[in-house]
């Protein structure tokens, strides 16, 4: 068995962390534990739960399911990213607003899922909606919530848009 | 940590890939493309590979593009690429739809199609596409090329024609013609999760009746499969639910399921008659 270990940058939020990971590091592991950025939550490790989702060059992916050498010089997003200073992102708000989140355990990774869904497609259609919701698992509050909480936040940000 | 250590290689052209690989392929060496279904297992320690071959530099492997009558689609294409789009016509369309069914967004971003079919899962929606349309696969080594028929390359339960040392570099999907109708239904307990029946209708309507038809049946079997007997009883007829009826409970007898589940035939009969109604436009 070989231990080697492989000198990377990982680039989250812009700002560059360079580590020295083995390469079964997993993404979601180096984000936390060589970055320190623990708002990138992991619940199943495997790819079921979808609490460790993050944006790589703006697309989301299970931090859980890659390995953090792969992820070498690209760009990450966690939730750490969403929020300017004290002002939230209109999705963080809407979440508040609509008890979107409850334990907040999962809130991080349908944050970033939920980002991802703004940002590509932002007059998305319901069925399409709840499917991508169902990529992530949620306990407490449920999906209605969740899925307002993306509706609510689309339209803050049209009216942001317009005015 | 949970996967077990390994040695991680990234090579940066195919003749370096395939160099690695058959150096690594007695050590128990494998390919790493999406990782979808592979990190999982490794995560379980069920797959404890000493080496992982990263492809996702090799630039050449992003190829997707349709030429000479067939969809090529290299190594690192994702599932989230194929359908529309990327990828129009006929096929886009059914692809497109497909697409949906597998796993979730954030999987479908990084897992592969040439990976699923390396990984022959048979509950794979793209291993049934590619065994319904009759899909060619090119397999290399530093040995040489060949080329295999979906109908060889697909041997069980996760396992394939590749030799430890081979690679699948491209498969190739028929275009389908201008016109024609494709349906997809699928039965699974979850969205996103393992297929328990899926099929897949594709023919055109030449006066009424249907021609050129194609019937796959996958998630059934330990391979997806064509069902040609099926095939020629709608072959020349108009579609009509009391054929697609007459078709499904034709082709229950001659399946081989994975399980002694009793509704699992029962749910390859439901898929086979509402794929049928979806490509013929017919109420399910």
């Amino acid at each position: 068995m070989t231990h080697e270990l492989h000198d990377i940058t990982l680039v989250v939020n812009g700002r560059s962390h360079p580590i020295r990971v083995e390469a079964r590091r997993t993404l979601a592991d180096a984000i936390r534990e060589e970055c320190g950025l623990t708002g990138t939550h992991l619940g199943c490790e495997h790819g079921v739960c979808g609490a460790c989702t993050v944006l790589l060059d703006d697309q989301p992916v299970r931090a859980c399911l890659m390995f953090a050498v792969q992820a070498d010089g690209r760009a990450i997003r966690t939730v750490e990213g969403l929020a300017h200073g004290d002002t939230l992102s209109p999705l963080q708000k809407a979440f508040i607003e609509q008890h979107a989140l409850q334990c907040g355990y999962c809130t991080p990774g349908f944050l970033m899922l939920g980002t991802a869904i703004l940002e590509q497609n932002p007059d998305i259609g319901d069925e399409e909606l709840i499917e991508i919701l169902s990529s992530n698992l949620c306990r407490c509050t449920g999906y209605a919530n969740i899925l307002r909480a993306v509706r609510a936040a689309a339209a803050a940000m049209r009216e942001e848009g317009v005015a | 940590m949970k996967p077990a250590a390994f040695r991680y290689h990234a090579p940066r052209t195919e003749e370096e890939a395939l160099a690695i690989l058959a150096a690594v392929a007695p050590e128990d060496g494998r390919i790493l493309a999406g990782g979808q279904s592979l990190m999982p297992t490794m995560a379980f320690r069920m797959a404890r590979p000493a080496h992982l071959v990263d492809i996702n530099g090799v630039a050449a492997f992003g190829l997707l593009a349709a030429e000479g009558g067939v969809l090529r689609i290299g190594p690192c294409v994702r599932h989230a690429m194929l359908g529309a789009p990327l990828v129009g016509g006929p096929l886009g369309a059914l692809l497109g739809t497909v697409r949906r069914h597998i796993a979730h967004l954030p999987i479908r971003t990084r897992g592969t199609f040439c990976g699923s079919l390396a990984h022959a899962d048979p509950a794979s929606e793209w291993c049934l596409v590619s065994a319904t349309l009759g899909a060619e696969m090119v397999l290399r080594s530093v040995g040489g090329t060949r080329r295999v028929a979906a109908a060889e390359f697909f041997q069980g339960i996760m396992t394939t024609a590749l030799a430890a040392d081979e690679m699948l570099v491209e498969a190739r999907l028929p275009l389908l013609a201008e016109g024609t109708r494709s349906g997809f239904y699928e039965f699974s307990r979850r969205p996103g999760d393992f297929a328990q029946a899926m099929a897949i209708a594709t023919f055109t309507l030449d006066g009424g009746v249907m021609s050129a038809p194609r019937l796959g049946l996958g998630g059934v079997e330990d391979r997806p499969c064509r069902l040609p007997a099926a095939e020629a009883m709608l072959d020349g007829q108009p579609p009509s639910a009391a054929l697609f009826a007459a078709v499904a409970a034709a082709a229950l007898p001659g399946l081989v399921p994975m399980t002694d589940d009793p509704h699992r035939l029962r749910l390859a009969e439901t898929a086979i008659i509402r794929a049928l109604s979806r490509a013929a436009g017919l109420p399910e």
